[in-house]
Parts: structure tokens; C-alpha cells; sequence
């Protein structure tokens, strides 16, 4: 079943100078129980294509086309109250940075308890002992639920995090970057439990990295994106072997692997483009070491390589579906 | 090269520590008898050889960073001896000090925190020329500041000496403090987490510079890094930190490979390859770091060791050479 379905959604942000180009032509869809890795740089664009999907936007922005479907529902020109009714219960977000999300000045339990009483229409009672049943399920003490944010440590505000987003059982769950800010032991232990989790629950869950090896060791499928474009998307495992866009070849190649050859790899040239004045025909183009005359001139459109693998090259245009 | 002999090696630190006292109310004070201390450093030995890269790794709170700021007396450091060129820096007075900091450098990790946003390129990379009256012409400090700036690995340094930080990308700006720190031809710098700011596509290029500058130039890193694979793909050897000590040190190769401390085996087996692996079923350990000012008895390592036994709650195991070259503190390799 199809829980999230978008298409061709663009959302820019309206600055003096002009549009920034944040995402375009963004398609992706989620099917219930399944993770979908976005991964990409800073500035290509993840985050941006993640808020539109909730329209938690900055008032600057404005999603200019394409649908979102949730649960066959179009959200596109939902008003504020049936967004509100959608939020929390059937798409709920994680952020990264725990200490900015969380009120620091309320018990995290208290935080909890609002939720639930607003969004499940519970009583006091019944919403406190679900936030110690939630904080359980998160391993974290229920004892220490109304403790303050400041006196829990960044994996355990991450956790907290957690259990607030799953507190109405929502079907969808997004993490932009949740685990970035942690050391590398909580950050696989906080990736265990969001897959404990999402398959207990069989929910859905997009999580937003520039880290790919978040998306190794969680997703089951994975979208790439540069300069707020998809590039290509797949099965982990295909894209992880078989990389068929420059970009997604030169992003693993510089991927150490402590299985394989002690090597540096060479960087990408240049820098990401200034989405105010995208360049013309590939956004990659300016630093692709295969680019030739076409791809400055005309946008590549997606190829289908193989079963449910996509990529964005004219390189791969003469390549028909195996 | 035999890196552990104290002849061949540029700087050799022993017993180091750096211990901050906590600021208690008055109330606390009068109820409890001991000041608390913050053992962010506590005893530890190592030494670094003429063009090595020594990694120092471990989660945060284990003490890398201040580490790194104690040899170069930025924290001054409350026990122990750095040796630098035989010379014990803990006892450098201001002159001296002074001379030994144009020969050993730091490199922050967020280029977007450490340049001043208001001085230009130019003004940037000069300015360690000018502190320390080290050109007397204009055209010779150009010429210094452009060196420096080429061999950061920046195209057209004449172009960018007027430019801002903000007109920098991320790269740029940490090629801009490389610089900054090469322009006084140092032997020897302390590189604290210089890419974990910077994308991955980008990451590889500075990386490269560094080792590129070690291989022309001779400089010595001690690289600072919570990232083992970083730390594998760019140093010779890597010490791993827990709680302010180390707690294996050894070859590159054979720390990430067959690693012998449970602490460090626990680190390697999370890091990342460009696989799906699935998580579920994987035995991680338990909770994070404890607080330096608790640090536990015995093995500070003990409550969270997969492989704890009786003795490891009570002794705390000295750190010495299992193997050649090979250092660890637990009571059991």
C-alpha cells in the first residue's frame, strides 16, 4: 500500500534577487513499512523537498506544482486545520537538532502529554501513562520523565525525540539528519531503535542524511539528490553497487571503506551551484569529469536502468532497461 | 622508521594531564569536603615521529580536543611533560613559547567559527606574519602570504587576498585556514576534526593537501577525529582515547583490523561500509560516555565492557606495549 506519493512537487524560496531553486520536479513515493534514504549536500536541496512534504515551510517559500498525496489524500491545497489534523497522527517529524526542537524551559514529559491531549483528545491520566509506556519504548527510565531537557544527554534527547514522534502512532515518520549531531555509538544505537521501530509499527519513514552510510545501514531504498534534483534512486543495494550517475559514483567512491583499499579518493571539482542561477541543462555538468556539449544544453531526463533503479544522465540514454 | 624511540620523534608528551577544578556553590562546598575535579585529560603518553600523522580518536567528552590544546599550552596542561625537539614546552617561558608556536600550528574544525569574518584573505594569512615581525617589506609578506595561500591548494591567490570569508565556500575557507597556519612554515600541527564540517565530496580534497603537505614538507599532524575510518584512510598510526587516557594505541592498519581492546573493538564494529547492513541483531554497547568528573574505579572502561570480568571492576590496568609497537590498557590482551 501506498503511503506517500509525490509528484513532480517544486518549492522555491522567493528572495529579493529572484527564486532560489530549492527542489524541482521532485517524485518519490513510500509504501507502508519501507525506509527511503534522501541523501545528498548541504544546500542540494533534502530538507527543503521534507518540509514541503508537511508544509512546515518558511513563509519565503512556495510550492509552486505537483501533488502530495498521504494515505490517498491530497494535501496540496489542504488548509491549516486539515494540515494540523495530519500532522502528528499521520506524518510525524524528527529533527536533528534535539536541544532547538525540544521547549527547554518544560518537562519533556509534559511535552509528550500536550501532544497526546491534543492530537488523541486524551485525558491528563491516560496521556502520562502513555508517555511512560512511549519512554519505555524508547529505553529511557519512565522515572525520569519530567526531567528537563537539559539534563538529558544528546542521545537521550534524541530518544525523547523519538517517542514524542511516534507518540500517535503516526504512519509516517520523517528524520531530517537524526542522528548527525551524535557520537558514533548512539548514533547506531538511535538507528537501531528507529528500525526496531519502523518494523514493529510498519511504518513509513524518510530519512533525510548527507551521510550515506546512515542510509547503508537503514534504508531500504534511496533517493540522491543534487542541487535539488533527484539524480538517481534505487534499491540500496543496486545503488550502492551498481552507481550509474557521476555523482553517485563519485559520492561512493569517497566513501572510506575499511573492507577495501587504503586510498584517498580523488574529490569532486568546484563547488555546488548557487540555486539563485542554476546552470542550464544538467545542474552537474560544471563539474562532471564525463560531461560533453549535450549535457550543458539539455536537462537529462530519468532512465530506467532495472527494476525500480532511476538515474538522471544523458550518459545512460542509449542504456534500455535490462 | 621506529616511531616509539624517543630519538627519531619530533614530540614526545608523558603523564599528561589536564585536570579543571569545578566551580561549586558555597553550600556544596561546606557539605562536601573534596572540590570536584573534571579529569578531561588524565595521564597519557604518546609520541609523534618527524612527518608522522598520529590520530587520536574516541567520542566526544574523551579528551582529544583538549589533548591537542595542552601540548600547544592553549589549556595549560596541570601534570605531565611535552617534549618538543627534547624541549619540555610545559616550561617555555613567553619567548620561547612564542618561537615554538610558529613551529607548531592549530587547525579548527568549523572554518565558518574560526576566521574573523571582518579581515579579508590577505589580512587573515598575514596576520601570524605580523605577530610575530617575522616580514619587514610589503612585498616579501605578498609573497609569504601568496605561498601560503598556493600551497593550501587555492588557485589565483593574488585574486582572493581581498575577498571576505563569506565569499568563500566551506572548502575554500578551510583551505583558507590551512593557510593561515602554513604561512609560518610550521613542523608540526595539531589538525582538530579539519573536515567533519565539510561535505564528503569535498572532504577528500583537504585531506589530500594535508597528507600531500606531510610528504613534501615533513609536517607532523596529530590529527584529531571521532571518525575511525577517517582516521585509518589518513594516519600512520591511531591512538584511541576513552575518559582521558588512552586506551590502544598502534599501526593504522592493525588498530582498525584486529583491534585488541574491547572499547575499540566495540568502535570498529560500527563503522560504516558502503553496504546495506541491517542493524537489527547487532550488539552495540550500552549507554554513552560517562561524566570525567565520576570517572569509574578500576577499568574506567568496566561498566560498559562486553567482556567484564571481577578483576576489571577493582584494578585499573596499566597501559603498556602488548605487542611491538602495540600499546593498550586492559587486563586481558
Amino acid at each position: 500500500m501506498k503511503l506517500l506519493e509525490v509528484q513532480n512537487m517544486t518549492t522555491y524560496y522567493k528572495l529579493k534577487e529572484g527564486y532560489v531553486r530549492a527542489c524541482e520536479n521532485i517524485s518519490l513515493h513510500l509504501e507502508q513499512g519501507e525506509a527511503l534514504g534522501l541523501v545528498g549536500e548541504s544546500a542540494s536541496g533534502k530538507t527543503t523537498a521534507a518540509l514541503s512534504l508537511i508544509k512546515l515551510l518558511p513563509e519565503n517559500a512556495q510550492v509552486m506544482g505537483g501533488s502530495i498525496r498521504i494515505n490517498n489524500r491530497d494535501i496540496a491545497g489542504a488548509s491549516e486545520e486539515e494540515l494540523r489534523s495530519i500532522r502528528w497522527k499521520e506524518i510525524a517529524i524528527i529533527f536533528q537538532g534535539a536541544m532547538n526542537a525540544l521547549n527547554p524551559v518544560r518537562r519533556i514529559g509534559a511535552q509528550i502529554v500536550e501532544a497526546l491531549r491534543i492530537h488523541e483528545k486524551m485525558t491528563e491520566k491516560e496521556a502520562c501513562y502513555r508517555a511512560a509506556e512511549l519512554f519505555e519504548k524508547v529505553e529511557i527510565d519512565p522515572a525520569r520523565v519530567r526531567e528537563y531537557p537539559h539534563e538529558f544527554s544528546g542521545g537521550m534527547r534524541q530518544r525523547a525525540m523519538i517517542a514524542m514522534a511516534i507518540a500517535c502512532s503516526p504512519k509516517i515518520v520523517i528524520g531530517d539528519e537524526p542522528t548527525t549531531a551524535l557520537d558514533v555509538m548512539v548514533q547506531a544505537q538511535v538507528l537501531q531503535l528507529l528500525e526496531q521501530l519502523r518494523r514493529e509499527r510498519q511504518m513509513g519513514m524518510i530519512l533525510i542524511t548527507h551521510d550515506l552510510s546512515v542510509v547503508g545501514e537503514t534504508c531500504d531504498r534511496v533517493a540522491v539528490m543534487y542541487a535539488g534534483r533527484i539524480v538517481e534512486s534505487g534499491l540500496t543495494e543496486t545503488v550502492f553497487e551498481k552507481p550509474a550517475h557521476p555523482y553517485t559514483q563519485a559520492l561512493i567512491a569517497a566513501f572510506p571503506n575499511i573492507e577495501g583499499e587504503r586510498y584517498l579518493a580523488s574529490s569532486i571539482p568546484g563547488n555546488p551551484p548557487n540555486l539563485l542561477y542554476p546552470p542550464a541543462g544538467c545542474r552537474f555538468h560544471e563539474r562532471c569529469g564525463q560531461a560533453y556539449a549535450r549535457c550543458s544544453e539539455e536537462e537529462p531526463l530519468a532512465v530506467e536502468l532495472s527494476n525500480r533503479h532511476n538515474a538522471s544522465c544523458h550518459l545512460l540514454q542509449g542504456r534500455v532497461r535490462i | 622508521m621506529n616511531h616509539n624511540s624517543n630519538n627519531h620523534s619530533l614530540l614526545s608528551v608523558s603523564g599528561l594531564e589536564v585536570h579543571f577544578a569545578v566551580r561549586t556553590g558555597f553550600l556544596t562546598s561546606l557539605i562536601s569536603k573534596n572540590d570536584s575535579l573534571v579529569r578531561a585529560v588524565d595521564g597519557l603518553g604518546f609520541s609523534l615521529g618527524r612527518g608522522e600523522i598520529l590520530c587520536l580518536a574516541g567520542e566526544s567528552g574523551s579528551g582529544k580536543t583538549t589533548t591537542g590544546k595542552a601540548i600547544l599550552r592553549l589549556i595549560e596542561p596541570t601534570g605531565g611533560e611535552v617534549l618538543f625537539k627534547d624541549e619540555d614546552v610545559c616550561r617555555f617561558n613567553r619567548s620561547k613559547l612564542r618561537k615554538f608556536r610558529q613551529e607548531a600550528q592549530i587547525i579548527f574544525q568549523d572554518p565558518y567559527e574560526s576566521l574573523n569574518p571582518r579581515q579579508t584573505v590577505f589580512a587573515t594569512v598575514a596576520e601570524p606574519l605580523e605577530v610575530n615581525r617575522i616580514c619587514h617589506s610589503i612585498k616579501e609578506k605578498e609573497e609569504r602570504v601568496e605561498e601560503a595561500l598556493c600551497d593550501a591548494g587555492l588557485s589565483n591567490p593574488r585574486e582572493l587576498f581581498i575577498r571576505y570569508p563569506h565569499e568563500l565556500s566551506g572548502g575554500q575557507r578551510q583551505r583558507l585556514a590551512i593557510a593561515s597556519a602554513l604561512v609560518l612554515k610550521p613542523k608540526f600541527i595539531v589538525a582538530d576534526e579539519p573536515v567533519s564540517m565539510l561535505d564528503l565530496s569535498i572532504r577528500a580534497g583537504i585531506l589530500k593537501l594535508m597528507v600531500d603537505l606531510r610528504d613534501n614538507k615533513g609536517i607532523s599532524y596529530l590529527f584529531i577525529t571521532h571518525d575511525l575510518s577517517l582516521a585509518w584512510l589518513v594516519s600512520d598510526r591511531i591512538a584511541i582515547m576513552y575518559l582521558g587516557k588512552i586506551v590502544e594505541l598502534g599501526d593504522a592498519d592493525a588498530v582498525i583490523k584486529s583491534p585488541m581492546h574491547p572499547y575499540t573493538k566495540a568502535l570498529v564494529s560500527v563503522i560504516p561500509v558502503p553496504k546495506r547492513i541491517s542493524l537489527i541483531g547487532k550488539t552495540l554497547l550500552k549507554g554513552e560516555t560517562p561524566d570525567p568528573i565520576n570517572i569509574p574505579a578500576g577499568c574506567r572502561f568496566h561498566p560498559r565492557c562486553p567482556e567484564v570480568q571481577p578483576r576489571c571492576r577493582v584494578e585499573e590496568p596499566f597501559y603498556r606495549e602488548a605487542e611491538p609497537g602495540r600499546f593498550g590498557a586492559c587486563h586481558f590482551i
